[in-house]
């Protein structure tokens, strides 16, 4: 793919000891979103401060835009967007103060930045609230201005740090609805998470990242179409009845047992919980659902995302 | 977007990490003292109260002074100069470190601008920038008010105010590479440990003459005393060779500040 908006092969990060990224390929197209999934210290912020321009690589070769970011640090950060994991909004200055001087930073003059910020201050829904002081506004509205910032210069590609981390539901589906139209804009998107739900919201095409490595690349449908089956019975047992897992094991494809839960994957949910219990075994409750990519997150580390 | 050709100086800094943009630093900071005008405006009013308290207060008592050639001068009129070079090294320091700091690592204010074509020779350079303006208002003002009080003897005294930036560069420079160093609040104690006693000993407020030899020799060292004499020789018109060394100082001190602040930045915020 030699028109990759970002291309990284064997690419590693190290702090002192502590190799955090340990050598990546990865290709993003353009048009595309991209999505990092995997737990904290899976390597993602790393990952993304590199192609940011911010963290020089200690191994491996990455270009951004056709660029190599060790030489052409500020030529490649004039043409993205960051939007970092904590919200490093400018204390001193206004909403709108936030987006125009932003703005300069990049070199744009004066007149350009002003009639952009009252763009930007639409599409953030904060033109209300354009001469307040940044910490006046809630936690969404924060995150909505960062957001905004980022498209200042009309980046050709937008770095998202857990867009969403600690948003409320509603504030989450509001920041969806705003990167779905950048991506219908065309403007290349790559996404660090650690929900399940918002990398299938968001991303065309993801890699599970886990210990600094890549675990697993492809589309959601395809990752869990690889990894995981396409229903999963939940069921939770009183704990003085609980089968173990190799007595429930001959009635799906595979079983994992978390601590509170038995999850058996499986094409038909509805046939399985019958045959289980037709076996004798009787679930305090029982749940069918479709696979995520939680599950293809636990098949590849036997782990759960968050806990 | 990419940088200018590069003076010497300029090799000495980081590859890739200026954009020759430190003016929109700057700018940045003009907009945003405007919500903060009062602290601002209180930066002049320092060295004023100074100069009223121990000049006409103290000098009732104290009379006449030698000056710099040993003709006598007025308590007032031997104090301005200090009072001058003292407050371009105040607020030099106060915006290199405290302000510095808390942006560095609480505001993650340079983090936010590193994210644009900015790099970490912008941010310093800016930053300094934006103390000397602020410092060069101060002194011009403060100038103003010793003409008023008919405590400026010289027309040299005009070249007080681009002495008190070089000044005050100098010592925004070296708090700036300092700052760059500390870990915590604490650390900061060791600012007021340097810059009180320094503002107290440099012959601010007697002349040199007063200390026994050893002392003279400790206070001849500090960058204070230079600023001092520098500004005294200026005020009073009693302009020598002597001046140029104490010019010298502080160009020192800016390259060495300037070269090591950059470097620094370059490696907490590119990491």
């Amino acid at each position: 793919m030699s028109d990759a908006l970002v291309q990284a092969r064997g690419l590693r990060k190290s702090f002192g000891a502590v190799e955090a990224v340990r050598g990546i390929d990865v290709d993003v197209a353009p048009g595309e979103v991209f999505g990092f999934l995997g737990p904290n210290g899976a390597g993602k912020s790393s990952t993304m401060r590199m192609i940011a321009c911010v963290s020089p690589r200690s191994a491996g070769t990455l270009s951004v835009l056709g660029m190599d970011p060790g030489v052409d640090g500020p030529r490649i950060r004039a043409r993205i967007g960051v939007v970092p994991q904590l919200d490093n909004l400018d204390a001193e200055l206004s909403v709108r103060e936030n987006l125009e001087i932003y703005g300069r930073y990049f070199g744009l003059p004066r007149r350009h930045v002003k009639e952009k910020a009252a763009e930007l201050l639409e599409f953030a829904q904060l033109t209300e609230r354009a001469g307040d002081t940044v910490e006046e506004l809630s936690g969404g509205m924060k995150r909505r201005l960062t957001i905004a910032r980022s498209l200042v210069n009309d980046p050709e590609l937008l770095l998202l740090d857990e867009p969403t981390t600690g948003l409320d539901p509603q504030a989450r589906h509001l920041l969806w609805d705003r990167l779905y139209r950048l991506k219908r804009e065309g403007v290349t998107q790559i996404v660090t998470t650690h929900y399940m739900d918002e990398a299938e919201q968001l991303c065309d095409r993801l890699v599970v990242m886990d210990g600094g490595v890549i675990a697993a690349e492809g589309s959601p449908a395809e990752l869990i179409g690889r990894y995981s089956t396409r229903e999963v019975l939940e069921l939770r047992f009183d704990p003085e009845h609980r089968p173990t897992a190799e007595a429930l094991e001959r009635h799906a494809e595979r079983v994992e047992e978390l601590p509170d839960r038995f999850l058996l994957y499986t094409v038909d949910g509805e046939r399985t919980h019958g045959d289980v219990v037709g076996a004798g075994f009787v679930p305090l409750s029982s749940l069918v659902r479709r696979s995520s990519l939680e599950d293809v997150f636990l098949r590849l580390t036997g782990r759960t995302l968050v806990d | 977007m990419s940088a200018p050709a590069a003076p010497a100086l300029w090799r000495l800094l980081p590859a890739g990490s200026y954009a020759g943009r430190a003016r929109m630093m700057m700018v940045r900071s003009a907009t945003a003292s405007r919500r903060t005008w009062l602290a601002f405006v209180s930066g002049f009013f320092e060295p004023l109260f100074y100069l009223l308290a121990m000049g006409t207060g103290l000098g009732s008592l104290v009379g006449d002074l030698p000056g710099p050639d040993g003709q006598p001068i007025s308590y007032a009129a031997f104090i301005a100069p200090g009072l001058l070079a003292a407050s371009a090294m105040n607020g030099a320091v106060f915006d290199s470190t405290y302000n510095v700091f808390f942006k560095l690592h609480y505001a993650r204010l340079y983090d936010s601008m590193l994210a644009t074509p900015l790099g970490p020779v912008d941010v310093a350079l800016g930053e300094i920038g934006w103390a000397l303006l602020r410092g060069g208002l101060y002194a011009t003002a403060f100038l103003s008010v010793m003409a008023g009080f008919g405590l400026i003897e010289s027309p040299w005294a005009l070249l007080a105010l681009p002495a008190a930036l070089l000044v005050a560069f100098a010592f925004a420079a070296i708090g700036m590479a300092a700052t760059s160093f500390m870990r915590s609040w604490q650390d900061f104690d060791l600012v007021t440990l340097a810059v009180l006693p320094m503002f107290l000993f440099s012959t601010t407020f007697y002349p040199l003459s007063v200390y026994p030899r050893w002392l003279q020799i400790v206070v001849e060292c500090l960058p204070l005393y230079h600023a001092v004499e520098l500004m005294r020789g200026l005020t009073t018109g009693v302009v020598g060779a002597g001046l140029l060394g104490h010019l010298a100082y502080f160009v020192v001190m800016v390259v060495v500040g300037v070269v090591i602040a950059a470097r620094r930045l370059d490696r907490l915020l590119l990491r």
